[in-house]
């Protein structure tokens, strides 16, 4: 009992993660239809920009821990978006109204250059962080086994939280948002409606590529160990969460991202860490046999 | 002209904000795991500057551009690159060996490879139009089956191709159940999905595959029972025929065997697209809903498709498996699944000879760079985003239908649809 509640704690911060990456899936998937396969690479070059703030602030002085981590969440925030506005600007937008491949093979290729290019840029080895947010507390006690549930778990838990309600205001009740949602309806007509297409899809990318960062700058906290490789990993399960939740829909990626990381936490706690990818990825396969569109996606009406 | 700066003003800022911290600011783990941070201010500078420059002469070049008279297409033209480009690489692949260069050869057979995959994938993805991400798996399926054979059963190279190519498509029909009913983007991350589940059994699973230690010690392929050891044995090669023992003969033994294996593959798919089945799948391509209606069995063409495709995948694995000697998970990671699906999409979805350039360029343009090793991958993946965003059709994309009533007629690309999924 209480290793299962410790597995389902772990779980539940795990998908959070997955969650916030996902979101940024979905939400590029449901405007232009495509997979931005540089998105886990955008979150590990979010990472990298945490880890670079975090040890500049630090030789900087600043160590006072919230201010810190406050300035780095806008560092990183900031920089990722900048790097998903010019990724959609040079790879996916002159490619817009080509066929569907065209631009997931410039987005592979992207990712391929994003990766290489931190290996580059930053060395490929493992940078590791000393812990920033230590201590948490114990829930209780069985048979010598004690629930902890750490304070970093919980920042995680209270910042997705509150990311994903921002963001989800500004999807159902700001003017970008209805603007996002038109295009994802009928961009052709949303343009004739006078709303800028560009720059909403932009700006679609901007606020994707922002959750990763603010994604990498926790996976940071929590593991304490990056290098240039995690954006791949990371990428495909919180693809596979968009996917596993119906891509397109929001709550679904959430939902999805949730269920990839508690799978995987009970499946390392219950039978296997190195199956555990195998364990994920049964499920979606799974799921999606019988449920071919994800758990809450809409099924598309066919027209002939 | 003052537009022009404003322009690369902004790019050069943007390339400010987004090399300054990852390029300017390289964190460096110091004594004791420390972290701290090494300026490189001057090379920010240089690549701010470089994108300034490069974006104002790409402003100012797009002004003055006269606008292009758009050049016939060659539709009509009895010179196809088809007709012309084909006869042309296959007389270059067969005497290349002759030319003796051992580096040479070995670039062919690599190169050779990957047309071979390309042209496996090629059924699946540019005929049937099902997108696969995890083609991979199969290739590792081949590749390991024949290792394992070879090992366990003592087998030879020419008894375990056909088995691994069996095995492949026995996994490809495995694969296309499930996917049966997905479309688009959710059969490629089911497929995905596969080839990594593929790569952590194999990763994991000790007792059987070796773990992250892979196989070593795969017998060589023979010619006829004539080894192409260094010997000079009647049973070996040079020793069969007199010659002067060279780790030449076998590295060009092992380029006619794939380069005859990429062959076949060609064939097949080129004589199965006038087969009611590789008819079957093109207008699956095309419609699925059409297909339907016509009463074509959806499930049975997609099933032959990932089955015929999977076996040419596993065909290729076993040739890697021989030539390597070697095999471990790391050779069937997603890039290669990533790298044989660009060179189908680079080739023009459904175009033999497209491929077979594309596969040339990449994988020889690869090579090129071989000596500046970590820029390699970096290089290439933005030549990926170039060429895509250049050539979004791939090199060759008009086609020739497979079958047509009376003439047929040179379609250009955007008539066509391609890899619906």
């Amino acid at each position: 009992m209480a290793y299962a509640l410790q597995q389902l704690i772990n779980g539940i911060t795990l998908g959070m993660i997955y969650g916030l990456i996902a979101v940024g899936y979905t939400m590029v998937y449901g405007i232009i239809g495509m997979i931005n396969f540089a998105h886990g690479d955008v979150f590990m070059i979010g990472a990298f920009l945490s880890l670079i703030a975090l040890t500049g602030l630090g030789m900087l002085g600043i160590t006072y821990v919230p201010l810190a981590l406050f300035l780095t969440l806008i560092f990183a925030a900031g920089i990722a978006a900048l790097y998903g506005w010019t990724i959609e600007r040079v790879a996916y937008r002159p490619l817009r109204g080509s066929f569907r491949l065209a631009p997931l093979i410039s987005a592979i290729g992207m990712s391929i250059a994003l990766q290489n290019f931190a290996q580059v840029a930053q060395g490929a080895r493992d940078k590791n962080l000393p812990e920033l947010i230590p201590g948490g507390f114990k829930i209780f006690e069985e048979n010598g086994f004690v629930v902890q549930l750490s304070w970093m778990q919980i920042v995680i838990t209270v910042v997705t939280v509150a990311l994903l309600g921002l963001f989800t205001w500004l999807v159902t009740k700001t003017s970008l948002g209805r603007a996002m949602r038109a295009c994802e309806q009928d961009m052709k007509m949303t343009s004739l409606l006078g709303i800028d297409v560009n720059r909403t899809i932009g700006l679609t990318f901007v606020i994707g590529a922002a959750l990763a960062a603010v994604a990498g700058l926790l996976f940071l906290l929590y593991y304490g160990s990056i290098n240039f490789y995690i954006g791949f990993n990371a990428g495909v399960k919180a693809f596979t969460a968009a996917v596993l939740g119906g891509v397109g829909s929001l709550p679904g990626a959430v939902i999805g991202g949730l269920a990839i990381g508690l799978i995987e936490a009970f499946w390392s706690g219950y039978a296997s860490v190195e199956y555990k990818d195998v364990a994920a990825f049964s499920v979606l396969i799974v799921v999606l046999i019988f449920m071919p569109t994800g758990l809450l996606g809409r099924a598309d009406v066919e027209k002939v | 002209m003052i537009k022009a700066l404003k322009d690369a003003g902004i790019s050069a800022l943007i390339a400010l904000g987004i090399f300054g911290a990852m390029v300017g600011l390289p964190s460096v783990v110091g004594e004791g795991g420390k972290l701290s941070l090494d300026p490189q201010p001057w090379t920010v500078a240089i690549i701010v500057a470089v994108v300034f420059i490069g974006r104002l002469g790409m402003v100012l070049w797009q002004a003055n551009r006269k606008p292009r008279v758009k050049a016939k297409s060659a539709a009509h033209s009895k010179y196809t690159i088809s007709n012309v480009a084909g006869p042309l690489l296959l007389i270059v692949a067969v005497v290349l060996p002759m030319a003796g260069d051992r580096y040479l050869i070995d670039v062919g057979v690599l190169v050779m490879t990957y047309v071979m995959l390309g042209w496996g994938l090629n059924i699946v993805v540019g005929l049937a139009g099902l997108l696969d991400l995890g083609y991979v798996a199969f290739y590792a399926v081949g590749a390991y089956s024949y290792a394992l054979l070879a090992q366990t059963f003592g087998l030879g190279f020419w008894t375990c191709l056909p088995l691994a190519g069996l095995l492949a498509a026995f996994w490809g029909m495995l694969l296309g159940f499930p996917v049966l009913r997905l479309r688009g983007d959710y059969l490629a991350i089911v497929t995905l999905a596969f080839g990594e589940i593929i790569r952590v059994v194999l990763l994991n699973w000790t007792q059987l595959t070796g773990g992250p230690n892979g196989i070593s010690g795969i017998p060589r392929p023979t010619l006829f029972g004539l080894k192409f050891t260094l010997g000079d044995g009647p049973d070996t090669f040079a020793g069969f025929f007199h010659l002067t023992p060279s780790v030449t003969y076998r590295v060009a033994f092992l380029y006619y065997v794939i380069f005859g294996l990429a062959l076949l593959t060609n064939w097949v798919s080129s004589r199965l697209r006038r087969l009611p089945l590789g008819r079957a799948w093109e207008a699956l391509r095309e419609d699925e809903i059409a297909c339907r209606a016509l009463g074509i069995n959806v499930t049975t063409t997609k099933l032959t498709a990932f089955a015929i495709g999977a076996c040419f995948g596993g065909f290729a694995g076993a040739f890697f498996a021989t030539r390597q000697a070697f095999i471990s998970p790391e050779s069937f990671t997603f890039i290669e699944s990533a790298i044989v699906l660009a060179v189908v999409v680079l080739g023009g979805l459904g175009s033999q000879i497209g491929v077979a350039l594309a596969a040339i360029v990449m994988i020889g343009g690869g090579e090129v760079f071989r000596d500046f090793n970590e820029y390699r991958m970096l290089i290439f993946g933005l030549a990926l985003v170039v060429v895509m965003v250049v050539r979004p059709r791939g090199l060759v994309s008009g086609r020739t239908p497979s079958v047509s009533l009376g003439k047929g007629v040179h379609i250009a690309a955007d008539m066509m649809s391609q890899g619906h999924g």
